[in-house]
């Protein structure tokens, strides 16, 4: 490798008819060499030179370097009817050009990348929308029709899967649980303390802590972390599962992916969600008691006495039935992406990625429909 | 053309505490192309693993030229390593990447050329595996045998002195698989490469191979060792010879013995 490297260069000889073109000096990638395009320019339009030949006595190592220049004047040639003569070349190279000329280009194949307007992207986002909403609706009308296979236990998916399903989603899930609403409880004590010391009614924390987290902030913030933790693992897994035609293989052997695999997710999501809200409405509520009893002159038991007569079993059951349909609507968009993924590692990351979004906007959107029809129901 | 060009001294391969094979040691020259072979699951992938940089030996070394790869620290074993390729058993192709940019990935990582002059040579990679016009297509559009000659181009992007193939046959139709081991062979003849092919496709092993060794699982070592026509003619180990002659070996001195039992 310590050899010297000679610069690399292309000699034009004219002889006309012929033009000879000696190709001397090391041709390697690393090496810079002269622009060609002077070559181009001698070889002419094809009047001048009928025939091109090339000499290499004083050629040294060579690689795909000089085999890329090559191929531009050969094909430069070509198109200008000079004839190339090819014999005159070093076997090696005779060869590699035989192998590149071997398998022609098919005709259609090239791509041309093609400018789209503006128009013409909101126009395909459009129509894409369109399928979107098709996929969701035919995807949930088969959900529905396993979800009654179930109930008419006629539902053929393996009970252990349920049961791993729930574990995965639920009390795996309660660390991080307990550290959010923890921390929200805390926070939302701190900003009502703020104003509520200012005229002495600290005790009222404890009503704004309660009824926020067990009417909205318990549901929603388990709501968020279940679509980034299960929401995404679902896609994930089901997406790879259609990579690797795993979900092929299920349907040949006559399951149906719908009830075998979708069906046991979403009952899982469902089953652990409304449990898992109650848990955070706890812990946010004692986050609250946290800061309430540390900070302000309120006792434990006053703190819960009032926590008690605030929050009322229409709350509590508002904010648990929410936070169910969250569960649907994340194990909805979990499976959904996943069963659309495509064949390709990277489609798995973008329907993991399309299942979060997905999930957290159904989730805000529900939500405040919800809250608004609640709101005006006076529940 | 018989200068040593690959050499394994002593190597013992091992999954923690689970050895896979132990004491291989052979040597790779110049321009052969090289046939790892044996049955499946008997560690002849691992091996390459070991070959390319990616699985440090529990004993032993393996040698680039007079170069350790093992002794040497971080950044020599990459220089070392850039002078081979790799074509994986499924072509390992990014899947988000076009194949133009599949191919370009190392030349823009490694070398410093232009834009322009990376295309030219991304055209010609591609053209030389019959790939011409191919540079716009995502992975997951091409046929398998496509994929994995988009593979080859990738691995050859950086004109490496030592090629190395896993399973390149697995997985193709036969004419597919003749294609590429022709295309080996000629890449061979004309590149100047070596190439190492793991495999246990007897036609190609037959077909192309200049030298090879066995793996056997059950000794966890190479039990034979030289060009694979010589090995079928030569062999004395049943192994060996069930393996090359796809278990034909055994029937027939299982009708052999069973002809005796008649003649008694």
């Amino acid at each position: 490798m310590t050899l010297d490297i000679r610069p690399a260069n292309i000699i034009v000889n004219c002889n006309a008819p012929f033009l000879e073109l000696v190709i001397v000096g090391d041709w390697l990638l690393d090496s810079q060499i002269a622009d060609l395009e002077l070559v181009l320019v001698q070889l002419g339009d094809g009047s001048k030179f009928k025939k091109l030949v090339f000499s290499t006595e004083s050629l040294g190592r060579w690689d795909s370097l000089l085999m890329t220049e090559l191929i531009r004047i050969i094909a430069y040639s070509e198109e200008k009817g000079i004839s190339v003569d090819t014999k005159t070349l070093p076997s090696g190279i005779q060869g590699l050009l035989s192998l590149v000329s071997a398998l022609p280009e098919r005709e259609g194949v090239r791509r041309h990348s093609i400018q789209i307007s503006w128009l013409e992207i909101i126009g395909n986002r459009a129509l894409d929308l369109q399928s979107d909403i098709n996929a969701l609706i035919t995807f949930i009308g088969n959900l529905t029709l396993s979800v009654v296979a179930f109930f008419r236990a006629k539902a053929h998916f393996r009970s252990i899967d349920l049961w791993r399903n729930i574990q995965d989603c639920g009390p795996s899930a309660l660390p991080i649980i307990t550290l959010i609403s923890l921390l929200v409880g805390l926070i939302l004590a701190f900003v009502g303390s703020v104003q509520l010391s200012l005229f002495g009614a600290q005790l009222y924390i404890a009503d704004l802590v309660g009824l926020g987290m067990t009417r909205e902030m318990g549901g929603l913030m388990t709501a968020v972390i279940m679509s980034g933790r299960t929401g995404a693992a679902y896609a994930a897994q089901l997406g790879t599962m259609q990579v690797n035609n795993e979900i092929d293989a299920l349907e040949t052997m006559g399951f149906d992916p719908m009830e075998f695999l979708v069906l046991p997710r979403v009952l899982a999501l469902i089953f652990v969600m409304p449990l898992l809200c109650l848990y955070a409405d706890l812990m946010g509520i004692m986050g609250g008691a946290l800061v309430t009893v540390n900070f302000f002159e309120v006792s434990l038991i006053e703190y819960l006495n009032r926590t008690v007569n605030a929050i009322h079993l229409a709350d509590l059951s508002v904010g648990i039935f929410k936070c169910a349909v969250f569960g649907v609507l994340i194990a909805l968009s979990g499976c959904m992406r996943g069963m659309q993924c495509g064949r390709s590692a990277s489609e798995v990351g973008d329907a993991t990625t399309s299942a979060v979004v997905t999930g957290i906007v159904f989730i805000v959107i529900a939500d405040s429909l919800m809250t608004i029809i609640c709101n005006r129901l006076g529940i | 053309m018989s200068s040593p060009c690959l050499s394994i001294k002593n190597m013992t391969m091992a999954y923690g505490d689970f050895i896979i094979q132990r004491e291989l040691s052979f040597t790779i020259n110049h321009g052969d192309i090289f046939v790892i072979m044996g049955a499946s699951g008997c560690g002849k992938s691992t091996l390459l693993m070991h070959l390319i940089g990616l699985h440090r030996p529990l004993v032993g070394d393996v040698f680039y030229g007079e170069q350790s790869l093992w002794q040497a620290d971080y950044k020599a074993r990459q220089d070392l390593l850039r002078r081979t390729g790799v074509l994986f058993q499924s072509g390992a192709l990014l899947s988000s990447m076009t194949l133009a940019e599949n191919v370009a990935l190392p030349l823009t990582e490694h070398t410093c050329l232009s834009a322009q002059r990376i295309r030219q040579l991304v055209s010609y990679k591609l053209a030389l595996v019959g790939l011409a016009g191919f540079e716009d297509y995502y992975p997951a559009e091409l046929s398998g045998g496509m994929q994995k000659r988009a593979g080859l181009a990738r691995a050859m992007a950086l004109d490496p002195e030592i090629l190395f193939f896993d399973e390149p046959s697995a997985g193709l139709d036969p004419v597919s698989a003749k294609l590429l081991d022709d295309l080996i062979c000629s890449l061979r003849d004309h590149l100047g490469a070596t190439i190492v092919i793991v495999t246990h496709e007897l036609a190609s092993i037959f077909a192309i191979g200049t030298y090879s060794v066995f793996l056997d699982m059950e000794t966890k070592t190479m039990i034979a060792s030289g060009p694979p026509k010589k090995l079928l003619a030569e062999s004395k180990d049943p192994k060996v010879l069930r393996f090359l002659t796809r278990g034909a070996s055994e029937s027939s001195s299982f009708s052999e013995m069973k002809h005796k039992h008649e003649i008694l």
